[in-house]
């Protein structure tokens, strides 16, 4: 198993009380909160914790992208991508993803990647995503467009690592006369492309098809979703007539490892709690915006409604396996568990969340990484092998 | 005494859209906004003892077809002088309200020769700094119907009814066509403003002066690129004038209709 370290960069200084005032951190969050002296202070905690965590022995360092909200500091995954190339040496460093459909110029993209590619010898893993709903709010880009826009600006991102240029490219929503890119990715024939997502069967049957057999990352997520999802996954390859590797099925999920099931419940109660119920929370009409999923998806979001505007504590989500809290033993039988029965090859541990301090992070990165991933790895190897970051 | 209205199901070019129609007299069409035009309003029924009055629905809306074609609001201009052409209306009076008002906008200044007069409701299309306008795609369901009156005993009305799971889909099925014409830019056509001098036809602005999603501001500037449009800022009134002061509507109308 490839264990991975995710961080969402959250502007954990943000003045909670004031927050409340507000219906979401999301897009309409004034920005007068953010004070840039604590977000030096936090850009460059965080990137010490990814750098960290290359020495810990995570095979990868996963970095993010989203816009104008209180949520993550990453509007540009490439930036935080490339401060970590230059200060990594081992770790796969994975941007999941860039938002392509919000792109004007999706080409920048493929540019872009391809030269952290080369700057790390070829360390880098590609991820494409969407953007959320709340993002085609801010950046006004069409969402009933956002789906084609994806499919296309992908076409021409893998044609422009692949195919020798110069030459020309002309979809509904993107035409290049000189697709001709210099640097050329480093690894051939491109970076892997890791694909994560919320769930949806258009993004599964994507990620999927033969031509790009892409790892589908269930994000943040009820265990019996992420089952259900990958299981999804399983069945659309066979449809396709192939048995997907675990390679091609990943899980990102928040953990904390403390001393005790109870010390670690009481060390992150609260750090969680805002993460779920105030970083991650929005209305509905901003996370979907129309168009945003087909229309039969829209039709079942009622449940995902009231959920969305309940809150959720602790216990239930760890009941849920949203959140993986515990004891090294409690972490790694968890772990062990859903890994047998769901069968990903890749984890990515979210061990910083809401406003998690500096010193429980670092000890929660040193439990997990020291206590909880070899033998993780050890079972894993048993069940599926050695599993190749592709 | 009503005016049985007629619904038939007319291909367009290999589209199918639903036309409701009513009354004798001279052509009148009238271009739903954003809620389509699923029902035959009292306004309606009053326009039909003058007007052969006719209501589609757009492509993208109602019963429609979503065509695969329909991509901006230019793309519906010109369905509808295809559909002119198809019926062989001439003098047509069109009454467009919001997003269609807008469409009856483009369509005139493509091509006016069937039109006698035009009236346009509140209609989006053009964009003016300072003038805000209402996120109707960031309000919850309920804000999107209380903000459109400035009668609530009218909001209250509709948010009493329950829709049918039809309703419901054709209504997440509007606001998707909604958001293909209109999210960005928000509501408007940045070259449009350049082109509606052309409009040479008398020309009728009626806005309600409590309007939420289009402030009645905007009336002022239409009158300035349509100098020959009359305004008829309608007090005490939403964005809906038709549906919310259907009597003074008509007044305003009539009048406008006896000097063109």
């Amino acid at each position: 198993m490839n264990v991975l370290l995710f961080h969402l960069m959250p502007y954990a200084d943000l003045d909670l009380n004031e927050a409340k005032n507000y219906q979401t951190v999301w897009a309409t969050l004034p920005n007068r909160l953010y004070d840039p002296k604590k977000g030096h202070a936090l850009y460059n905690r965080y990137l010490d914790e990814l750098e960290y965590g290359e020495q810990l022995g995570f095979d990868g360092l996963c970095v993010n992208e989203h816009h104008q909200t209180a949520y993550g500091m990453m509007p540009s995954p490439i930036v935080t991508a490339a401060a970590l190339a230059r200060r990594t040496s081992k770790a796969r460093i994975a941007i999941l993803g860039s938002a392509l459909p919000l792109r004007t110029h999706p080409l920048t993209v493929a540019e872009e990647h391809a030269m952290i590619d080369n700057i790390t010898g070829g360390r880098l893993i590609s991820g494409f995503v969407r953007g959320i709903g709340a993002e085609y709010h801010i950046f006004g880009v069409n969402p009933t467009f956002s789906l084609e826009r994806f499919q296309q600006a992908h076409d021409l991102i893998v044609r422009a690592w692949t195919e020798p240029g110069p030459f020309e490219y002309h979809s509904k929503h993107y035409h290049f006369e000189y697709v001709n890119l210099w640097p050329r990715p480093y690894q051939q024939p491109h970076p892997p492309v890791w694909i994560p997502s919320q769930g949806s069967r258009e993004t599964i049957e994507f990620a999927a098809h033969p031509a790009h057999k892409y790892t589908y990352l269930q994000t943040f997520s009820p265990i019996k979703a992420v089952a259900r999802y990958l299981q999804m996954y399983k069945d659309v390859a066979q449809g396709f007539g192939y048995a997907p590797s675990p390679r091609q099925l990943g899980w990102a999920v928040p953990v904390y490892v403390g001393d005790t099931d109870q010390s670690a419940f009481d060390e992150a109660k609260v750090h969680f709690e805002v993460f779920r119920n105030t970083y991650l929370k929005m209305p509905f009409e901003m996370l979907l915006p129309p168009g945003y999923t087909s229309r039969e998806s829209m039709k079942g979001m009622a449940a995902a409604k009231a959920q969305l505007t309940s809150y959720l504590d602790t216990k239930s989500a760890m009941d849920m396996g949203m959140f993986i809290c515990g004891s090294a033993k409690t972490v790694l039988e968890q772990l062990k568990g859903h890994a047998r029965e769901v069968g990903f090859g890749n984890l990515l541990t979210m061990l910083q969340f809401g406003t998690l301090p500096a010193d429980l992070t670092r000890r929660n990165m040193e439990r997990f990484a020291h206590d909880v991933m070899p033998e993780l790895k050890k079972a894993s190897r048993a069940m599926h092998g050695d599993i190749s970051i592709a | 005494m009503t005016t049985a209205f007629t619904s038939e199901i007319r291909d367009v070019g290999g589209c199918r859209i639903t036309l409701k129609r009513g009354g004798a007299g001279r052509p009148l069409l009238y271009l739903h906004g954003a809620s389509g035009a699923a029902q035959i309003q009292p306004f309606m029924q009053e326009l039909a003892r003058e007007f052969d009055v006719l209501v589609p629905e757009h492509p993208g809306f109602g019963a429609s077809d979503e065509p695969a074609w329909l991509d901006s609001i230019h793309d519906l201009a010109y369905f509808y002088l295809d559909l002119l052409d198809q019926l062989d209306l001439r003098e047509v009076t069109v009454i467009g309200s919001s997003i269609g008002g807008w469409l009856a906008l483009e369509i005139a200044v493509r091509n006016a020769t069937r039109m006698k007069a035009l009236c346009v409701i509140g209609p989006s299309g053009i964009h003016v700094p300072g003038l805000g306008k209402g996120d109707i795609f960031l309000w919850s369901p309920e804000e999107r119907v209380r903000n459109l009156f400035v009668d609530q005993a009218i909001a209250e009305r509709l948010l009493a009814q329950t829709p049918t799971p039809e309703e419901q889909e054709i209504a997440v099925k509007n606001q998707f066509t909604v958001a293909r014409l209109a999210w960005e830019p928000r509501l408007f056509d940045p070259n449009l403003h350049k082109w509606l001098h052309r409009i040479k036809l008398p020309t009728q602005i009626v806005w309600g002066d409590s309007d939420r999603i289009l402030p009645a501001g905007y009336a002022a500037e239409y009158r300035k690129l349509i100098p020959q449009a009359r305004v008829d800022i309608i007090a005490q009134c939403g964005h809906l004038p038709q549906t919310e002061k259907p009597q003074e509507f008509l007044r305003l109308f009539r009048d406008f209709v006896a000097q063109a």
